[in-house]
């Protein structure tokens, strides 16, 4: 395994082809749980756990599997895992289980991770399918948990409200209260601050991308216009 | 023929990829089910022990509890009395009701009730009540949920049981007066009811034992 191809694939997943930001899939658990950072974190991090799963068996078996039966089965591995992942969280993170709700079992329905298992784990090795999972993974959580902080301080004012849900009481403390008699801005809380904020993020990210963009072509002509030779 | 086999040899795969999955998601559940039932059990008695301290009682009182089927409470929805007990003797009651005409929906409430009919507690388990506006009776959005405690019939008097927009003794919040309305009205209607039942609560047998938690 290439070192480069890595370094491709996890580019791909954290910025470049960002399940959140540029596949635009996935959305709606992404709008619905991101009200505070630890809930975004809490399903980013489901939502990761069920993508490497799914994509290293789907790799695993992608000689034995023909192409009429491929999605019936993807969704039956992606079903599987996400169901197995819900007991897990019921019996060991109650409380985040009891927040998150509806949004885990949801997790088959993001198409981002049948959408990962068809284009990429279904054509690749198996260590590739996997990090490819992690870095798509990560990608989704990253924005997961960008939008949450954003409407949590916009909304409540606080950040890591909740924490204790995710890494037990000891994390109660890890809350942060920006100001203590900050009255909310309610709309970042409600869904319409979900569509604000995610068209907020897109905007910066294309920004930046046509920022990278003339910075390369600049240092592409750098060279040329100060040749040695051109100055004589 | 070739086909044929083809068309056999695809089902079966798809066969055992169903048998596989289903074998998974049954072992997980085998392997995780005394942890959930543990979580289950483990959050219901923090919420009891956060409106029934757990120094005043003594026995399991998530086991010791009734069902009730009255007309103070929603028919709609179960009303469920814990009971707590020290050396055998009641000492107090928890009530998780539900009060369904929220500005949202329904609200759980628990609501913990000494023997002498003061209030120990009371907690929201549920609502979906406006964020940043009627959700300030949640503990950990505000403070007024904590105002009940210590209060009881007679203190207020029982024409002060209300909010203060209906000329009684508890604030409202801004914006939102259905929210806070409802539960000091679904409190006020517990501790009537304890007052006049409190007998009958505390002898009452458990007609929902063995039923499993859910």
């Amino acid at each position: 395994m290439a070192s480069a191809t890595v370094r491709h694939l996890i580019k791909e997943g954290l910025w470049k082809n960002n399940p959140g930001l540029v596949q635009l899939l996935g959305l709606c658990p992404l709008l619905a749980v991101t009200a505070t950072t630890v809930n975004g974190l809490g399903l980013g991090i489901a939502t990761t756990l069920t993508l490497i799963i799914s994509n290293t068996i789907v790799s695993l078996i992608r000689n034995v599997v023909t192409s009429a039966i491929r999605i019936p089965v993807y969704v039956l591995v992606i079903a599987s895992t996400v169901t197995a992942i819900e007991l897990i969280l019921g019996a060991w993170f109650y409380d985040l289980y009891k927040t998150l709700g509806i949004f885990i079992p949801l997790i088959v329905t993001n198409c981002a991770i049948i959408g990962r298992a068809e284009a990429f784990a279904s054509k690749n090795t198996i260590p590739l399918a996997f990090i490819d999972g992690l870095a798509m993974g990560a990608g989704f959580t990253a924005v997961l948990v960008v939008l949450g902080t954003m409407r949590e301080v916009l909304g409540r004012g606080t950040i890591f409200s909740g924490a204790h849900m995710l890494f037990g009481d000891a994390a109660r403390d890890l809350q942060i209260t920006l100001s203590g008699d900050y009255s909310g801005f309610l709309v970042a809380i409600l869904p319409p601050g979900a569509f604000l904020g995610l068209g907020l993020l897109l905007a910066i990210k294309n920004i930046i991308d046509k920022r990278m963009e003339k910075r390369a072509s600049t240092v592409r002509e750098f060279p040329v216009t100060f040749h040695p030779a051109a100055g004589k | 023929m070739n086909m044929k086999r083809q068309v056999l040899s695809t089902t079966l795969i798809l066969g055992l990829f169903g048998l596989a999955g289903a074998g998974l998601v049954a072992t997980v559940e085998w392997l995780t089910r005394d942890a959930r039932e543990a979580s289950i059990v483990a959050a219901r008695l923090k919420n009891l022990h956060i409106v029934i301290p757990p120094q005043i009682h003594d026995n399991d009182i998530l086991a010791d509890r009734i069902v009730i089927d009255d007309p103070a409470f929603s028919p709609r929805f179960k009303t469920i009395v814990y009971r707590a007990r020290k050396n055998g003797r009641p000492v107090a009651a928890a009530f998780e009701t539900t009060a369904p005409e929220g500005y949202a929906g329904p609200i759980r409430l628990l609501i913990g009730v000494d023997i002498d009919g003061r209030l120990t507690g009371v907690r929201v388990l549920e609502h979906r009540e406006t964020p940043g506006l009627g959700d300030g009776i949640e503990a950990d959005r505000s403070d007024w949920i904590f105002g009940f405690t210590g209060k009881s019939i007679g203190n207020p008097p029982l024409s002060r049981w209300a909010v203060k927009k209906d000329g009684g003794d508890f604030d409202q919040f801004t914006g939102a007066t259905i929210t806070p309305r409802l539960v000091v009205n679904t409190v006020k209607k517990t501790l009537l009811y304890f007052d006049t039942h409190k007998d009958y609560i505390f002898s009452a047998e458990q007609p929902d034992h063995g039923e499993r938690d859910s």
